[in-house]
């Protein structure tokens, strides 16, 4: 569900450091429910992760998260967000339920509250049983564990997480992931996602932009996408496929035969089936058929490809 | 919700008012110091030497009492003597007490965090950099102003209470002075303590590193002095430089090399770098080039 407020709008976003220029121009208008931020290690992610939180002062252009200036409304919108760094970021002699907690008084919840909530965070990212061990002590899984609590405890309506996955083993990758996405499907919060994985992005998010060296190299409706690779079908045919091809023409398709395999895409109102019927009437058999998954590996790699010729691409 | 539940669940009610965050920051750090038995025993034996002075101060108006172990008040004239010096001599122990007890709290308040880089949890809510710094130095003012000037106000109360409001009249200046001194002395110290620990990062080379600058700075600035034939090395001696500035507040004589000017100046440069120091280490993401 896209909400009425773009998540994050970006106006020309500039970001230097020193001479250096960070972020270059960003522009656009995020309103997915998840968003991904895709990049390559250096590509500007964190950076403006951290411009949008008021960390870095924007030297052009300006953005807004949830319909707040970054500039002039920093302080609102910390308020409306939970944040989990991307490096370790915790107090070693502090329990993880005294750090939640203290986290959740300073985003403005009574000491009670916030008491209750830290303990209801922690059960539910699944540190229940280890909150009164100091974070010093912790495994990294169960650190970024914390990290995630304490970004949920105060209810916050955006949740900022950047790389979450960083140095997690498999079962803990996959236990995160699966955390994000319930937290996703809450549809209480949203959530802006930085990652370099592409899987985590594409798994958690339904809305990706992808940065390279400072610049938006691809915006990408990855709900929109899925839904228009619903109706790319690839087709693998035993036997003479011209009677086929003629056959589909004219159901309405549109068709394409590439290296011996027929790409086509399906009109509204024409299903599989009759697919099926007219191999059927041709007397062919169809060996395979796939729908064409223009995942976000392909958008990724088009996009690190398109930028090598300057280009910008939007897809969908 | 109770957490079996174990659902996230957004937060709609009441909240603190912003203004109030930054004494969150006390209440914790609290918890964590008196949670030493060390700094628990050590802060309570800075109470030592005011309940000392308060007994003098009885025993000063109490002729009866020294009577009984057959002694005469003209056998003490001169440490019974309640005046100016009295209370300066007060401050002068109180001060070394309190320098002792920022090196076993103050290098721990920022170190700790910034040793795992836990600032951008602080900085990305409603909580700004100045109200972290006011929170982390109200720690150390709470504390030190409880072993320096609240209990010294409370013995000029007794004195007044026992010698009559002529006393005061007197000897006007003495809690104006106590009050300044004491609070100028706090507050270089905590600034010290934590512009320190925030350069370093490591809590003992802090606690080590705030003893250098009380005890081998000084040291540093003779060898200029000596080295160079100057006199302005004395201005990065910080012990003396209070020492001048506490006998200005109580007029009362000081012979130190340095005039009141430039302990005034050095003072602020002090502060100043601290503030300095502060401003570019406490950052959310420090940006390296």
């Amino acid at each position: 569900m896209a909400s009425i407020t773009p998540v994050i709008e970006l106006s020309g976003l500039e970001v230097c450091f020193g001479r250096l220029r960070v972020l270059e121009n960003l522009c656009g208008s995020l309103s997915g429910r998840a968003i991904g931020l895709l990049g390559p290690n250096g590509a500007g992610k964190s950076t403006l992760i951290r411009t949008l939180l008021g960390f870095h002062p924007p030297r052009q252009g300006t953005a807004r998260v949830m319909g707040h200036d970054i500039v002039r409304e920093s302080r609102v919108i910390r308020s409306l967000t939970g944040y989990m760094p991307e490096n370790d970021s915790f107090i070693a002699d502090f329990s993880a339920i005294r750090l939640t907690r203290m986290m959740a008084e300073l985003s403005g919840l009574p000491p009670r509250l916030a008491l209750e909530r830290a303990h209801e965070a922690l059960y539910y990212v699944g540190l229940g049983e280890a909150r009164y061990r100091k974070i010093g002590t912790y495994s990294m899984g169960m650190k970024q564990l914390a990290k995630l609590a304490q970004s949920l405890a105060h209810g916050p309506r955006l949740l900022i997480l950047d790389e979450p996955t960083n140095g997690l083993d498999p079962p803990a990758r996959r236990r995160m992931l699966n955390l994000i996405r319930e937290i996703r499907d809450s549809g209480d919060v949203q959530i802006l996602l930085s990652s370099h994985l592409l899987y985590d992005v594409e798994l958690c998010c339904d809305e990706v932009l992808i940065l390279k060296q400072g610049k938006i190299a691809v915006y990408c409706n990855l709900e929109e996408e899925r839904k228009a690779n619903m109706k790319f079908i690839e087709l693998e045919t035993d036997g003479e496929s011209a009677g086929f091809l003629e056959g589909i023409e004219k159901l309405g398709c549109e068709c394409a035969l590439y290296g011996g395999r027929i790409k086509t895409v399906l009109p509204p109102g024409i299903e599989i089936r009759d697919l099926y019927k007219v191999a059927a009437d041709c007397r062919i058999r169809i060996r395979r058929l796939d729908y064409k998954r223009d995942s976000l590996q392909d958008i990724f790699l088009k996009a690190m490809r398109g930028d090598e010729d300057g280009s910008l691409q939007t897809q969908v | 919700m109770a957490v079996y539940k174990r659902k996230f669940s957004p937060y709609q009610g009441e909240r603190t008012p912003p203004w109030s965050r930054w004494l969150i920051i006390p209440r914790y750090a609290y918890a964590k110091v008196f949670a030493s038995r060390i700094t628990t025993a050590f802060f309570v034996a800075c109470f030592v030497w005011p309940l000392i002075c308060a007994a003098v101060i009885y025993i000063r108006y109490n002729v009866s009492f020294l009577e009984t172990f057959g002694l005469q008040l003209g056998d003490f004239k001169g440490v019974l003597a309640i005046n100016a010096r009295f209370f300066l001599n007060f401050l002068y122990i109180q001060g070394f007490l309190s320098f002792l007890l920022t090196i076993l709290v103050g290098p721990g308040l920022v170190s700790a965090d910034l040793s795992h880089n836990a600032l951008p949890l602080y900085l990305c809510r409603p909580f700004s950099r100045t109200e972290y710094i006011l929170g982390k130095m109200l720690v150390l003012l709470i504390l030190l102003s409880a072993i320096t000037w609240a209990p010294g106000l409370l013995l000029i109360g007794l004195q007044t209470s026992l010698a009559g409001l002529g006393w005061l009249s007197e000897h006007p200046l003495v809690a104006p002075a106590l009050l300044v001194g004491s609070a100028i002395w706090i507050v270089t110290l905590s600034l010290l303590s934590l512009a320190i620990s925030a350069w370093v990062r490591w809590k003992p080379v802090a606690a080590a590193a705030l003893f250098g600058v009380f005890f081998i700075l000084p040291g540093m600035g003779q060898i200029i002095n000596v080295t160079l034939e100057v006199d302005f090395g004395d201005i990065f001696n910080i012990i003396m430089v209070f020492f001048t500035i506490w006998a200005w507040l109580f007029q009362v004589s000081f012979r130190g090399d340095l005039t009141l000017v430039e302990a005034w100046l050095a003072l602020s440069g002090f502060c100043g770098l601290c503030l300095l120091i502060l401003n570019r280490k406490l950052q959310a993401y420090e940006v390296v080039s």
